[in-house]
């Protein structure tokens, strides 16, 4: 039967999933991807990736020199995202293929924590694109910024709380917001504000402070 | 590629010095790898004693504060685009200092590589760094002091200054043993030792080699010293400036540097440079005893401090940093500490001063020309009080001054001999009382009213309510305008001292007394230059007091005769050095020179300046129609 067949995958798949096979160190050796996708839409399915911008947080510093940045060609366009985040369908920036910028992202991403604001959205869209590649989805631990924010504070209501609102809160100067890579910074910043906020009241910190409320 | 947040850093960093001295290449590269902390209020990024990170810092948003470790207390506070940490990395030893955040911080931090790379390679950014380390650890001035007064925003030329090296330094041969080696050091009280060989170096021994490769036993004492020295050395010729050693120390992550004659191995050893001898110019860097003097709060403290300018001086001549510059930042300094010692004073008095006052330099003080140690001139001037009121104003700041006077005389700037200071109640006068003082010297003046007028019209702000001194400028220049006569007066007093010009043909020197046989430098030379600028700027309305700025202004209000001014301007300056420099040699005031000691180049010079002399006495005699008064 076809779902027994071993399916083959792509090297690149492969030795993304290698990264998987050791185990997490402590806290402070973690990597974590704080990432941001810039989209044509909300629609997961018939939306498409314009850009994605990440950046490595490690010991609770940003690390600029570890960081990802890139635009991809469009074949889907919807006119009205341009007004928010300036991508425009023939801009001037250098673009590559959808695929080509997977496979960049799983290569940098390896096996890290990956940070993003409600990203369940973002990795929504990451995992589409896997899947117009004939690939399974992202195996990445995954922590929400927003989600955080309501364990920190105990928020109980179902409010979703913006990244602007946050930074706002969290006296996080904007720049670049609406870039892939500028929001990909702000919620590192607001990332590891709340990474403080958790350790003070934990006394300490490990990841399962954060995965506990995924 | 594009990379937006590196672009972000740019934007931010490159407002900032050094960074902003950098190229957009050079600082993007930097930016594209600095490390983001985000700090909570109180959190510590590094603390005292712990082992250097290789890195440094600069301040994104926030406040850093770096305390001192026993006393916890403040020692310096960094904001937006200040650096921090610099200075043990290029000392790489622990940490000093503890740095904090004051409250909710974002720091960026720049690696050593990166630093070697872009910014040691860089001479104005690396300048300004080891410059900025003075004020690192500068303790944060008393929030009672008044603002810095713009005269110490001169820049210092200290950087670009030649290090001041040890210039006998201790060596020894290749074959002499360990042992010999460390006891010809502990004899000579040196750290180092360089090997040498027909007078090249080869290598250096140093206390860290003893201890490292010796005291652990790794080594025998008995082997000769080739087995443990460090080899090669690094070389410099012999003008490296300050910033260039302290960069190549941190390149090559050493404490010694050998000083050769072109530079290379290959040429003769002059001097060994060390660390120690570069922290020890910093010390007495300008600013930074600008600093010291804010917190000082004995006279005992400004004295030592006042020492230790003589000796920033002593530097600037001998390094022909222009005099100009020189006598800016000495007349800052003893500004600086007449200002807190009137501080001071006023704190010893049991109460509050009764009215506005200002305190005021006079004579060569107040122009701004005194660079060695001569002794004070002052003056008082307090608000008018009622006649009621008066008497114990008055024996108020008396009382004060005498308090000061006494300040200053322990700081080295001895009692006037003739008593010209505010403790004497003939200088502590009323706004009223100086008015009709400056009338009757102008309405007659005979040879002592002329002498006063030529050491009090030169007065200066020093300290207190300005608006009293512009006040008294204002009544000298009515009093003038309606007895003009007075310049005429004044005129023939300028010419009282006819240049030198037989200097050359038969020495003119003083015939009789101590000085007998020298030359009054002060007297025959500079005198005659700083009357004939007072009469001219005074004729003009133009309130200016120190003699190289009056000729300058003098050169642009009349651009006619702009050829004397100059040369005036630039026999001042000559003269002014030379002074100075006999001073210095002397330990005197430098009055007097003996002309036996000139070379045949500083007679030459001397002769220019007595040349424009001449033409500016000419000038004089013509403008205010003199020939028929003589």
């Amino acid at each position: 039967m076809r779902w027994l067949k071993k399916k083959t995958y792509p090297e690149f798949w492969t030795s993304y999933l290698e990264h998987f096979k050791t185990k997490t160190k402590d806290f402070n050796t973690l990597r974590f991807i704080a990432f941001d996708t810039e989209t044509t839409g909300l629609n997961t399915e018939t939306d498409r990736i314009l850009s994605i911008g990440a950046i490595a947080i490690k010991g609770h510093v940003i690390k600029v020199s570890d960081s990802y940045e890139c635009y991809i060609k469009q074949d889907v366009f919807n006119a009205k995202v341009v007004k928010i985040n300036g991508l425009l369908k023939e801009g001037r920036l250098d673009k590559i293929d959808e695929s080509t910028s997977i496979i960049q992202f799983l290569e940098y991403i390896k096996d890290s924590i990956l940070v993003a604001h409600h990203a369940a959205f973002d990795v929504a869209m990451i995992n589409a694109a896997l899947k117009r590649m004939n690939l399974p989805k992202l195996k990445n631990k995954v922590i929400d910024t927003g989600r955080i924010y309501k364990k920190t504070k105990y928020v109980k209501n179902d409010k979703h709380y913006s990244l602007d609102e946050l930074c706002d809160m969290f006296n996080i100067r904007m720049h670049d917001r609406h870039t892939a890579s500028g929001d990909a910074y702000l919620t590192a910043l607001l990332f590891l504000k709340l990474s403080s906020l958790l350790r003070k009241k934990n006394k300490g910190l490990k990841l399962s402070h954060f995965l506990d409320w995924i | 590629m594009k990379h937006t947040i590196a672009e972000r850093i740019y934007d931010f960093l490159k407002a900032f010095p050094p960074f902003s001295m950098l190229s957009r290449a050079q600082l993007l590269a930097i930016c594209k790898a600095v490390d983001v902390h985000y700090l909570e209020k109180d959190t510590d990024i590094f603390i005292n004693g712990s082992p250097i990170k290789n890195q440094f810092y600069v301040v994104k948003d926030g406040a850093i504060g770096l305390f001192k470790a026993q006393t916890n207390a403040l020692v310096d506070k960094c904001d937006e685009g200040d650096i921090f940490g610099l200075r043990a990395l290029m000392r790489q030893g622990d940490y000093k200092l503890t740095a904090k955040a004051l409250e909710e911080s974002i720091v960026y931090s720049i690696s050593l590589d990166l630093f070697e790379a872009y910014i040691a390679t860089n001479p104005n950014a690396s300048t300004f760094l080891i410059s900025s380390f003075a004020t690192n650890t500068t303790y944060i001035e008393s929030s009672t002091l008044e603002p810095a007064k713009t005269a110490l925003n001169v820049p210092d030329f200290f950087e670009e200054q030649s290090a001041n090296y040890s210039k006998n330094p201790v060596c020894c041969a290749l074959n002499t043993s360990i042992k010999e080696a460390a006891l010809v050091m502990t004899n000579k009280r040196v750290g180092s030792i360089i090997i040498t060989k027909n007078n090249k170096p080869l290598g250096i021994i140093t206390d860290k080699d003893l201890r490292t490769k010796i005291a652990t036993g790794f080594m025998s004492i008995s082997h000769s010293v080739d087995k443990i020295m460090s080899s090669p050395v690094i070389t410099f010729p012999e003008n490296i400036t300050v910033a260039e050693a302290q960069i190549a120390m941190i390149k090559h992550k050493i404490t010694h540097l050998c000083i050769t004659k072109d530079g290379t191995p290959n040429s003769e050893l002059k001097g060994v440079l060390s660390e120690h001898d570069i922290v020890v110019i910093r010390e007495n860097n300008a600013s930074v005893l600008v600093k010291e003097i804010k917190r000082a709060t004995t006279t005992q403290q400004l004295q030592h401090i006042r020492k230790r300018a003589h000796e920033v001086l002593k530097r600037y001549i001998a390094q022909h940093i222009p005099i100009t510059f020189a006598t800016r930042i000495l007349s800052a300094i003893n500004e600086i500490i007449t200002q807190r010692i009137i501080d001071l004073a006023i704190k010893d008095m049991p109460t509050p001063p009764p009215t506005a006052f200002s305190w005021l330099t006079i004579g060569s003080q107040g122009r701004e020309e005194q660079l060695l140690l001569t002794d004070q001139d002052n003056a008082l001037v307090f608000k008018d009080v009622s006649e009621e009121a008066y008497e114990s104003t008055k024996s108020y700041f008396l009382k004060l001054s005498k308090i000061i006077t006494n300040s200053l005389n322990t700081v080295g700037f001895e009692f006037c001999p003739a008593g010209m200071m505010a403790s004497n109640p003939k200088w502590c006068l009323s706004l009223s009382e100086w008015d009709i003082q400056f009338k009757e010297w102008i309405t007659k003046p005979d040879q002592d009213n002329l002498m006063l007028c030529t050491i009090f019209f030169d007065f200066e702000y020093v300290y207190g309510d300005k608006t009293l001194v512009n006040a008294m400028a204002e009544g000298v220049s009515k009093s003038i305008a309606s007895y003009d006569i007075f310049l005429n007066f004044l005129g023939l007093n300028a010419l009282k001292n006819p240049p030198p010009l037989s200097f050359f043909r038969q020495f003119l020197v003083e015939q009789d007394g101590a000085h007998k046989d020298q030359f009054d430098i002060k007297a025959r030379a500079m005198m005659p230059l700083v009357d004939a600028a007072r009469l001219l700027v005074l004729s003009k309305n133009i309130k200016i007091n120190n003699t190289i700025l009056r000729y300058k202004a003098l050169a642009e209000a009349e651009p006619q005769n702009k050829d004397v001014y100059i040369a005036c301007q630039e026999a001042f300056k000559t003269l002014l050095r030379f002074r100075t420099e006999q001073g210095i040699r002397h330990k005197d005031s430098g009055r007097f020179i003996d002309l036996q000691t000139l070379s045949k180049a500083d007679r030459l010079e001397l002769k220019n300046c007595f040349k424009a002399i001449k033409d500016i006495q000419d000038l004089i005699q013509t403008r205010f129609k003199l020939a028929q008064f003589m």
